[in-house]
């Protein structure tokens, strides 16, 4: 009966079907409010479902001559798999914060990491030079900007009393009030913010597929349903991380009334914050980006650490 | 070729340049170790055509080499043939041309700027440039009647006057503008995250410059003080207050504010024409062109634009030579972007502001004498075509 109900659990609510729409619909007030920043009208809300139905039902998808196909269409799959499983694992979490098990933060951690590898994967797979191009920024981008994501994160679990378990980080905001309002917990959302404009492949952060210089990078082989699939994977992200970042810092969301109008408040901020940083900044180079990280970002992690470590 | 090399190709397909020439870009890693341009891919033949019309067609086939330059050219062109025969153009005419010809200025600028910013995944700036540079668009269709290919020069003068109660309308659009670019210009060059993108990249000495023969912005960007309106003053440039921006560096950072800034002053030129044009004729009406060889010297945007007519006293040239700017500045690449990276690459290739059309001329359509369409036969083509287009979209 429980594998049934986990079952479901990844394949309806809230996995696939759910945060994939809601992925899909997160998209639409991207390209809405990026729309209206530009002066344009920006497309009705149910474009992203009709682009990804196009891709995926009346596109040919296409397979490089050559390249492992199993490798190839494979890696869409799992981009897809582990980003629905950090959503199903985040909303059964924020639903009944007492289950989870210990370390259920770094799994998620991990659960994060595993798009973009399988990104890298799948550019080195297509056998296209622009593709490795790209899979050697996006590998680059990662390497720079896990490094102050995990410490953004370990401030979080300090603050926490050292949980490692994602319900007694919720636990212990809705007693002792949001991370978020300490100093070090302010500093810290600040750092992971930035990272998450890199992971979602936002500008400034774009470059690893970057249209004008390497045509799209590792998706440039990609098409109809794989592609389909990475688009679908993307929108979970962009669905979940702000979901992942309430969680760690504004105490989860409450199955209240008012505890949802919060929380929904609140990743709307932090999404149109997003969405207004992309649209108000030119892309950097990767090197640039990899100084930006591991310098002022790192020392502003550093320093809530720090803060964290005094108890601030 | 090694195996650690490889190309990426900048032509047809890449979204950097979707024109038919091609830019090979030969790379190591991220790093350009060389650069061809090939060009040619759609010769259209455009000296010969003129030289077959006479030349009030040769006008207008010469105004059809770039939509963007399309005030460019026929000034070039005119400025050639008059020079041939030395009429005495009224004073009110070389007006309207100068007006004509820095509203070019300032829109194919801004639409450079627009392009820049998308090159480099500021499409906020591309969407913003293109939008501000509407005013220019609507100033030109009060002016000329269209929003591009104006149809406004002719030898001896123009065809259309500017009418006075055109003139409030057009400074206010003007002004509109200005204000637009004054906020623009301090969200682009005060930008720190553009400084780090575009300053120190891809530069063009001032030596490279001259060994190069570059134009316009880009010689100007290095330090090369060169301007054709100054040099070879056509057009009433005489007699109006304006300087030639130039800046030092010779980095994209540096043609960006050369662009910007020469934006303001044609801004300024076309309010001082417009406030010292006098009323009187705008054409000269010349009848025939005697024989002999002209030349007109002009800067278009991106550049100085030449053209050579020689004429043996029929009503057609004998030989059309026309030099356009772009042409000139693509041997720079070799310059500036090798030994850069993919990333600057791109920007640092469009900070010359590729204009396609500069490096290939207009197509002949060969029907067989055979007249394909009527002229009713193409509005109702048209109408039919946006009957359809508003049932599709449910408009009454």
């Amino acid at each position: 009966m429980t594998a049934l109900l986990y079952i479901f659990a990844f394949l309806i609510f809230p996995g696939l079907l759910f945060s994939g729409s809601m992925g899909l619909l997160v998209g639409w007030i991207d390209r809405k409010v990026t729309a209206r920043l530009q002066w344009r009208v920006g497309p009705p809300w149910y474009q992203n479902f009709l682009d990804l139905i196009k891709l995926a039902l009346y596109k040919e998808t296409l397979i490089p001559s050559g390249v492992s196909g199993a490798m190839f269409l494979g890696m869409p799959v799992l981009a897809l798999t582990s980003a629905t499983l950090v959503s199903t694992i985040l909303f059964l979490i924020n639903g009944s914060p007492r289950t989870g098990f210990i370390g259920d933060v770094i799994v998620v951690v991990y659960l994060l990491l595993i798009p973009a590898v399988a990104l890298i994967l799948g550019g080195f797979a297509s056998a296209n030079s622009l593709a490795s191009l790209g899979s050697s920024r996006e590998m680059k981008l990662m390497l720079s900007y896990e490094l102050p994501f995990i410490l953004a994160l370990i401030v979080v679990i300090m603050k926490c009393g050292c949980a490692i378990r994602l319900g007694d980080i919720i636990m212990y905001q809705r007693s002792h009030g949001d991370i978020f309002m300490n100093p070090s917990g302010g500093i810290s959302f600040f750092v992971m913010l930035i990272c998450i404009q890199a992971k979602l492949g936002f500008v400034p952060f774009d470059m690893p597929e970057a249209e004008t210089e390497i045509m799209a990078g590792a998706y440039i082989e990609y098409s109809g349903k794989a592609l389909a699939i990475f688009k679908l994977a993307r929108a979970v992200l962009l669905f979940v991380i702000p979901v992942f970042l309430i969680t760690l810092y504004f105490g989860g969301i409450k199955l209240s009334l008012d505890g949802l109008v919060k929380a929904m408040i609140e990743y709307l901020l932090i999404l149109i914050l997003m969405i207004v940083v992309k649209n108000t900044n030119p892309r950097v180079r990767i090197d640039q980006a990899m100084k930006f990280f591991w310098g002022v970002v790192t020392v502003l992690a550093l320093l809530s650490l720090a803060l964290a470590y005094l108890g601030r | 070729m090694s195996d650690k090399k490889s190309i990426i190709p900048i032509g047809p397909y890449h979204p950097l340049q979707e024109e038919p020439e091609f830019w090979k870009l030969i790379v190591e890693g991220e790093k350009v170790v060389d650069v061809d341009v090939r060009i040619g891919y759609n010769h259209r033949g455009i000296e010969k055509i003129s030289e077959s019309k006479s030349f009030d067609q040769s006008l207008f086939i010469v105004e059809r080499i770039c939509g963007i330059c399309s005030s460019s050219h026929p000034i070039a062109c005119v400025e050639a043939i008059e020079d041939i025969c030395g009429i005495e153009v009224p004073e009110r005419a070389l007006y309207i041309r100068t007006i004509t010809q820095e509203l070019e200025r300032i829109h194919s600028h801004m639409l450079w700027l627009g392009l820049a910013g998308h090159f480099i995944g500021y499409n906020t700036v591309f969407m913003w440039g293109w939008k501000y540079r509407e005013p220019i668009c609507d100033i030109m269709e009060t002016i000329t009647g269209n929003r591009q290919n104006y149809a406004m020069h002719k030898v001896g003068g123009v065809r259309r006057d500017i009418e006075k109660e055109h003139v409030a309308y057009i400074l206010s659009r003007l002004d509109e503008f200005l204000k637009q670019l004054d906020m623009l210009k301090g969200a682009i060059l005060d930008d720190p995250v553009l400084h780090a993108r575009l300053k120190g990249v891809g530069i063009l000495t001032k030596e490279a410059a001259i060994e190069y023969s570059a134009l316009g912005p880009v010689a100007r960007a290095s330090g090369v003080d060169i301007d054709a309106r100054r040099d070879h003053p056509y057009g009433v440039y005489r007699k109006v207050k304006w300087n030639v921006i130039t800046q030092k560096e010779g980095d994209v950072f540096a043609k960006t504010v050369v662009r910007v800034l020469e934006m303001f002053e044609s801004a300024s030129i076309v309010r001082q024409c417009l406030d010292q044009m006098a009323e009187g004729p705008i054409d000269a009406k010349p009848k025939d062109i005697p024989p002999g060889e002209g030349i007109g010297v002009i800067e278009a945007p991106r550049g100085e634009c030449f053209h050579y007519v020689k004429c043996d006293g029929s009503n057609s040239p004998v030989r059309h030579k026309i030099r356009a700017p772009t042409y000139m500045n693509f041997p720079t690449f070799r310059e500036t972007v090798v030994g850069e990276t993919v990333s600057d690459a791109t920007i640092i290739m469009a900070a010359i502001d590729p204009c396609y059309c500069c490096t290939e001329r207009a197509i002949v359509v060969d029907t067989n004498d055979k007249e394909l369409f009527k002229a009713e036969d193409l509005i109702r083509l048209s109408q039919e075509k946006t009957r359809r287009i508003r049932e599709k979209m449910g408009v009454k």
